[in-house]
């Protein structure tokens, strides 16, 4: 399966669905829109500042609150190939499989990958690798049939391919 | 090793003797729930299914209601995607504005959850039904639109943390200090992945309005689902409002809990969360300062029930908002607006200053009916405090139950009943 390679954005504790896509643009559902308003609330800068395959970086509990979808469609859509985080909001978890943003689990490189850091996740092994200090982490490597639904884009492509 | 309330229905509906924490199932589903904000997204993902339809159209609930009555043209494009797509499916339980209510308020009140039944919904709030000893959980958008087209879903059997409820909550004590105060003390992911059973003989000083702002909140500690066991006050309610079968699972008594806690009812305080998280809870003594107040929400899936607007009519009654004060109040369903009118209850909003709305999901989210401007502060009695959620990034949000929303609108500071003259 690919992996993923780009430079960090790096946020704390408990970023909210709310703040990666605030509720006032809910009323699209288009991912490219979504994605122009991905993280304003949080980190206005953002969508000026990201490109295809950088990954977003966090501590404990993203993605809490709502269980809008639009959040990892969002994030996705802004080019974002992976987010790591020490842990995950449990909704949050299971859109991000079900749309096939890779996500990773892992509290050491959650505390050790810095805003900037150029980053390589391999989603077989579930290695991470922080290119430019140079240390690796071990994250917890995807279950196999979650690796087809990322493979495969999304949940519906992957019932869709059974 | 037993198993948790949670376990048992979700073993039951697996067709499992046993579940144990961590294991992974695919269960039957009993209703499958989305609103206007969620559905288009799993109508659109379902289109793309090779599916000939919804797998049972008695057992989905589509909900208009968190932009309705549209606040704008994409929202009443998103409402008409879901209007067009509950009629060409034949969808039972579609509700249209003038049927329709805040989800969670609804379809207990519709008799559409009963306890041991599971339940997801493409909204956090679902974990609401625990209250009638459900399990019910919210998922997003391509669950639901999988459970519509198969009428399964899959989940992790989860661990479960024990609340044991002991003892009578006092006067302007109710459910919502009741989960303000245990989210304050585990924290927003205190229950990350897992059940909160509240057990004990405190609940039976509960309402069911209490226990539906209980079960509501679980997520907000990060929890999958809230539950309470099933007593005769949860089989009166789901009598009087539905014919369907329910099934009462009991926790064993062997059953694994991760932790466990004793919560008597008798010494929580109004708990107040200050911005930005509702882990960040103050109980009403150990706010020193003024802390000025803008606007004032009673409303929500949270606390939008009849007990809610009961509660803040008893403290509006015969007084008046402070100046410059915004107090919007929103019954949660059509039932609740009609009986909080034959009550009184909205000639007592009206006459104290208050506006009243049709049901709408509308400030909790910052959607309209109520978005802050920069700087100011809302007392809500809604479920989230993050940054930007009811309008600017700058604005900030208290969360509080009915009777100290109510008097923080006559006072314009944040306010306990038992303050007031």
């Amino acid at each position: 399966m690919k992996a993923a390679k780009g430079t960090v954005f790096k946020y704390g504790d408990n970023v909210d669905t709310d703040v990666i896509i605030p509720a006032r643009y809910l009323n699209s559902s288009d991912p490219a829109e979504l994605a122009t308003h991905c993280m304003e609330d949080i980190d206005k800068d953002f969508i000026k500042k990201v490109s295809k395959g950088d990954i977003i970086v966090a501590t404990k509990n993203f993605g809490c609150g709502s269980s809008r979808e639009h959040a990892p469609i969002a994030i996705k859509a802004a080019g974002v190939s992976c987010v790591i985080a020490e842990t995950f909001a449990r909704i949050f978890y299971r859109n991000a499989i079900n749309i096939g943003l890779p996500i990773i689990e892992c509290p050491e490189a959650a505390q050790g990958i810095d805003a900037g850091d150029t980053v390589e996740v391999n989603f077989d092994t579930g290695v991470i690798t922080d290119v430019t200090k140079g240390t690796t982490y071990q994250g917890q490597a995807f279950p196999e049939f979650m690796q087809k639904i990322i493979a495969a884009e999304g949940l519906v492509n992957y019932i869709n391919q059974k | 090793m037993g198993m948790t309330m949670t376990q048992k229905i979700l073993a039951a509906h697996a067709g499992l003797e046993k579940v144990e924490a961590g294991q992974l199932i695919e269960a039957n589903l009993d209703l499958v729930l989305g609103n206007d904000i969620t559905s288009p997204v799993a109508i659109k993902e379902m289109e793309k299914m090779k599916v000939d339809g919804v797998f049972d159209k008695d057992k989905i609930a589509l909900v208009p209601d968190h932009f309705v009555p549209n606040k704008d043209i994409k929202s009443a494009e998103h409402c008409k995607c879901v209007r067009e797509f509950a009629y060409r499916n034949e969808i039972t339980n579609y509700f249209e504005v003038g049927e329709m209510g805040i989800e969670h308020a609804l379809l207990p009140e519709k008799g559409l959850t009963v306890a041991g039944d599971v339940i997801i919904g493409a909204d956090s709030h679902t974990c609401t039904y625990g209250a009638l000893g459900a399990f019910s959980t919210g998922v997003g958008s391509t669950d639901m639109a999988a459970g519509m087209a198969t009428g399964k879903a899959w989940f992790k059997v989860p661990s479960a943390i024990k609340f044991n409820l002991v003892g009578k909550p006092s006067e302007w004590v109710s459910g919502k200090d009741v989960i303000l105060h245990i989210i304050g003390m585990i924290g927003v992911d205190g229950a990350l992945y897992k059940s909160m059973e509240f057990v004990g003989d405190g609940v039976k000083n509960l309402t069911m309005d209490d226990r539906f702002t209980i079960a509501n909140m679980a997520i907000e500690a990060g929890g999958k689902n809230g539950i309470f066991p099933v007593d005769e006050l949860a089989i009166a309610y789901m009598k009087e409002h539905s014919d369907r079968t329910y099934t009462v699972y009991e926790a064993d008594e062997d059953a694994v809990y991760d932790e466990e806690y004793t919560i008597d009812l008798s010494t929580l305080r109004p708990t107040i969360a200050f911005p930005h998280l509702p882990e960040n809870t103050k109980t009403i003594d150990e706010i020193k300062e003024d802390i000025k107040i803008d606007q004032v929400v009673i409303g929500s899936c949270t606390n939008g029930r009849i007990d809610d607007m009961r509660i803040a009519a008893k403290v509006l009654k015969g007084r008046h908002v402070a100046k410059g004060m915004r107090c919007i109040v929103i019954p949660a369903t059509q039932a609740i607006y009609m009986q909080a009118m034959e009550e009184g209850l909205l000639k007592t909003f009206i006459e104290a200053g208050a506006v009243v709305s049709t049901p709408t999901c509308g400030p909790c989210l910052g959607g309209y009916m109520g978005i802050l401007a920069q700087g100011e502060r809302c007392v809500s009695t809604t479920n989230r405090n993050f940054v930007g959620r009811m309008g600017h990034v700058e604005s900030e949000i208290y969360l509080a139950s009915p009777a100290v929303a109510a008097a923080s609108a006559i006072t314009g500071k944040i306010s306990c009943p038992c303050q007031l003259n």
